[in-house]
């Protein structure tokens, strides 16, 4: 064994071996498609080599790995224990404090001095996945439906917005219910014949949904106008009065209501209000729908369906309930986005912005409201912060996702407080001191 | 009729290739449970070795045919093979004791990253091919409607034919299929009777990715154009071909990959080629409801 021994103690030698190993794998996997390019060329297709891009990754991969080998063999992975109840309070106490922390950041942010432009623009894009994640966090976090399409009843309520504003000239304020319960219409009917299914092919059901209202929406052009979707969608206005530069004599407008000078970031502070007014209704609707029997059959059913069906729980009505409400919440949420936007198209409404959405809800610990919007601030805002690698950007963000789940596979907040428990079983179980199945 | 029999043989091309990206979703679903969503973006670069490998053949002038599309054959399947087994390692391997949904988190990321690694490597455009095999058998002919099987198209209908009764023979008669087959019933006991899970599920992403690497060859031979995006929908259609079958059933795989085929060239051929995808996903919801194990698939019993 010693003669196998090249230089330096066993754990090197072994780790130099499978850094060799690897960059061997890197190797065979960039030879094709990293080191020969196809290039468009006058004849037809052409190759372009590119021997020195093979290399970097090859050496990167051997460095990395062999980095990693010698980080585990000085700092060894600890055994993975069981949460003790200390590190349950502490994540308790500290999600106590942050939530009102975070809320109070959030309505202060527009006043703070680097708080310009991008910086709210950012944040409205953040808050708005914060509310998609909540909404969707019903549907996943709460009833343990699996929906990989929620991105279509986004899409309903951005253009049934869109297209009750233009037609029949409704105010937001008007066409906000009407979209959410357009949305929850539609979650119903397509609830109604898929619930009964169980969890992977619910999964796919609801992708296929997705899918489809796009295929509808790109090609019932005379209603959405196609492809080319919908602009000069109106913008929002401040409970009926306009944000405009410089209004008719006799009519008003924001500055001169409150008597200050026009400032075009009045209009998007306005916007950063509206959607953290509806994310936070959201979550309040959540917080206390879990507590009203409705919200506790959603998890009773979450965790054993049989056993709900056999108290005499509608598994049926249960599950649609929740589906609904979810949908409205994506409804409210994509009308919002249509006047924000002022434009929409069915290319907004892919299957990644539904993987996004699902991510954010996962990734944040499912069923944590808090984990939410600190997945949703990781994910969005994260890659909004290497901008300019424009085309790397949906690389990282795809390479995030997976290191986050093989680095935390129960998302970050790796913690739920059930939301009812009985006083007697929880004395037992505390005596007992029952782990929790996480890791700290 | 002509016209009906000329869409029934395009149907069953195209049916040939969604049954073998479907056999990959079907076989890892067996087996973990999980869906591998990131199987449409191995099909996907398949299709990109493919690609490579026949503009490397003829810059080295390889010009017999046959030859040249074994070659090909054979560098797909080995590449696409260690993109398969590297894609277990990486992203799902650590995830086997996690909950299900943090695997099909860590999948969808897996397909999201792909999808942009082939195109920062490859770039954005579309790679057009030209057609290397042309020319056919004609089956019959009236009033100037021809209904021809294209060489192409009987070497795909071949290639999958031979393909399957290879795989079926893998899986029923070698120690290898006996192994899966063990794991698909039983993770546990498999172990237990000595089994190496690991490298089982290992062989069955790397059988997984060298079949979709096939089925990538032939969409890049058959369309003669593929881009990085192709993996999506290819994927989407495969995963309910497989559902359509019953999920976990090999042989439902491949009839759900040829109804779906079938479903799609018809619907584009005699309604709007605008709503094909549509009518795929609906005929899979109208079979859930009435048969939610798929049309081969077995009744799962819920113990309690």
């Amino acid at each position: 064994m010693s003669g196998a021994r090249l230089f330096g103690p066993a754990w090197l030698t072994e780790g130099v071996k499978e850094a060799l190993l690897q960059a061997l794998v890197a190797l065979i996997l960039a030879v094709p498609l990293i080191g020969l390019k196809t290039v468009q060329e006058p004849g037809g297709l052409g190759l372009q080599t590119r021997w020195p891009a093979v290399a970097i990754a090859v050496a990167c991969v051997f460095v990395g790995r062999l980095l990693l080998v010698i980080a585990r063999h000085v700092w060894p992975p600890r055994p993975k224990a069981a949460q003790s109840p200390v590190v349950a309070a502490r994540i308790r106490r500290f999600v106590r404090l942050l939530g009102p922390a975070a809320i109070a950041f959030a309505l202060l942010l527009p006043f703070l001095p680097f708080a310009d432009r991008y910086v709210l623009d950012v944040s409205i894009l953040v808050l708005t996945y914060v509310m998609l994640g909540w909404g969707l966090n019903i549907v996943v976090g709460l009833a343990g439906l699996l929906d990989l399409g929620y991105v279509a009843f986004y899409a309903v309520g951005a253009y049934s917005y869109a297209l009750f504003a233009a037609n029949f000239g409704l105010s937001f304020w008007a066409c906000l219910p009407i979209a959410g319960a357009l949305a929850a219409t539609f979650g119903i009917l397509l609830g109604f014949p898929v619930l009964r299914l169980r969890g992977d092919y619910l999964a796919i059901v609801t992708l296929g949904f997705g899918e489809m209202i796009r295929v509808i929406l790109i090609n019932w052009s005379s209603l959405t106008n196609g492809p080319r979707g919908i602009s000069g969608i109106p913008r929002p206005d401040f409970f009926g009065v306009p944000f405009n530069p410089s209004p008719a004599p006799d009519a008003s407008a924001f500055h001169t209501l409150f008597g200050i000078a026009y400032s075009p970031i009045q209009r998007v502070i306005f916007l950063y209000y509206l959607i953290l007014v509806l994310a936070l209704l959201t979550n309040l609707f959540t917080l206390r729908i879990r507590k009203l029997p409705v919200g506790r059959a959603w998890e009773a059913l979450r965790e054993d369906e049989i056993a709900c069906r056999s108290l005499g729980i509608n598994p049926t009505n249960t599950k649609l309930t929740a589906f609904a409400i979810g949908a409205m919440f994506a409804g409210f949420a994509g009308s919002f986005f249509a006047t924000r936007q002022g434009f929409i198209s069915p290319e907004s409404f892919t299957f990644l912005e539904s993987a996004i959405i699902l991510a954010i809800v996962v990734l944040g610990g499912m069923g944590s409201q808090v984990g939410i919007v600190i997945a949703a601030i990781v994910l969005i805002g994260g890659p909004e912060l290497v901008r300019e690698l424009e085309e790397y950007r949906m690389l990282a963000f795809g390479g995030l996702m997976v290191l986050i789940m093989v680095w935390r596979p129960r998302g970050l907040l790796a913690f739920r407080e059930p939301t009812i428990r009985l006083a007697d079983f929880d004395r037992t179980a505390r005596a007992r001191s029952e782990p929790a199945a996480t890791v700290p | 009729m002509e016209y009906f029999l000329q869409q029934l043989i395009n149907g069953l091309t195209l049916g040939a290739i969604y049954g073998l990206i479907a056999i990959g979703y079907t076989m890892v679903y067996g087996i973990i449970g999980m869906i591998n969503f990131a199987h449409g973006e191995v099909y996907m670069i398949g299709a990109f070795i493919s690609l490579i490998t026949f503009l490397v053949l003829g810059m080295l002038g390889v010009g017999w045919l046959p030859l040249a599309l074994l070659i090909v054959l054979a560098s797909a399947m080995f590449f696409t093979a260690v993109y398969g087994w590297v894609l277990e390692r990486v992203a799902y391997r650590p995830l086997r004791q996690s909950p299900r949904l943090a695997a099909l988190i860590s999948a969808i990321g897996m397909s999201i990253f792909l999808q942009n690694y082939v195109q920062v490597a490859q770039g954005a455009r579309v790679k057009p091919l030209p057609p290397l095999i042309g020319g056919g058998i004609n089956l019959m002919e009236r009033e100037g409607f021809v209904v021809q099987l294209s060489y192409l198209q009987i070497i795909i209908i071949v290639l999958t034919i031979a393909l399957m009764v290879t795989f079926s023979l893998l899986i029923n008669h070698t120690r290898l299929g006996r192994a899966q087959r063990a794991c698909q019933e039983d993770l546990k006991m498999a172990a237990l009777v000595g089994i190496n899970v690991d490298r089982t599920i290992s062989t069955t992403f790397v059988i997984g990715a060298a079949l979709a690497a096939v089925a990538g060859m032939m969409v890049t031979l058959y369309y003669g154009v593929i881009d990085f995006f192709i993996g999506f929908l290819a994927g989407i259609k495969a995963f309910t071909a497989a559902v359509l079958g019953g999920i976990g059933s090999l042989p439902g795989a491949m009839l759900g990959g040829v109804l779906i085929g079938l479903i799609e060239v018809f619907w584009s051929a005699y309604f709007t080629i605008e709503y094909k995808d549509v009518a795929a996903f609906s005929i899979l919801v109208l079979v859930l409801i009435f048969r939610p194990t798929g049309l081969l698939g077995r009744p799962e019993v819920e113990k309690v």
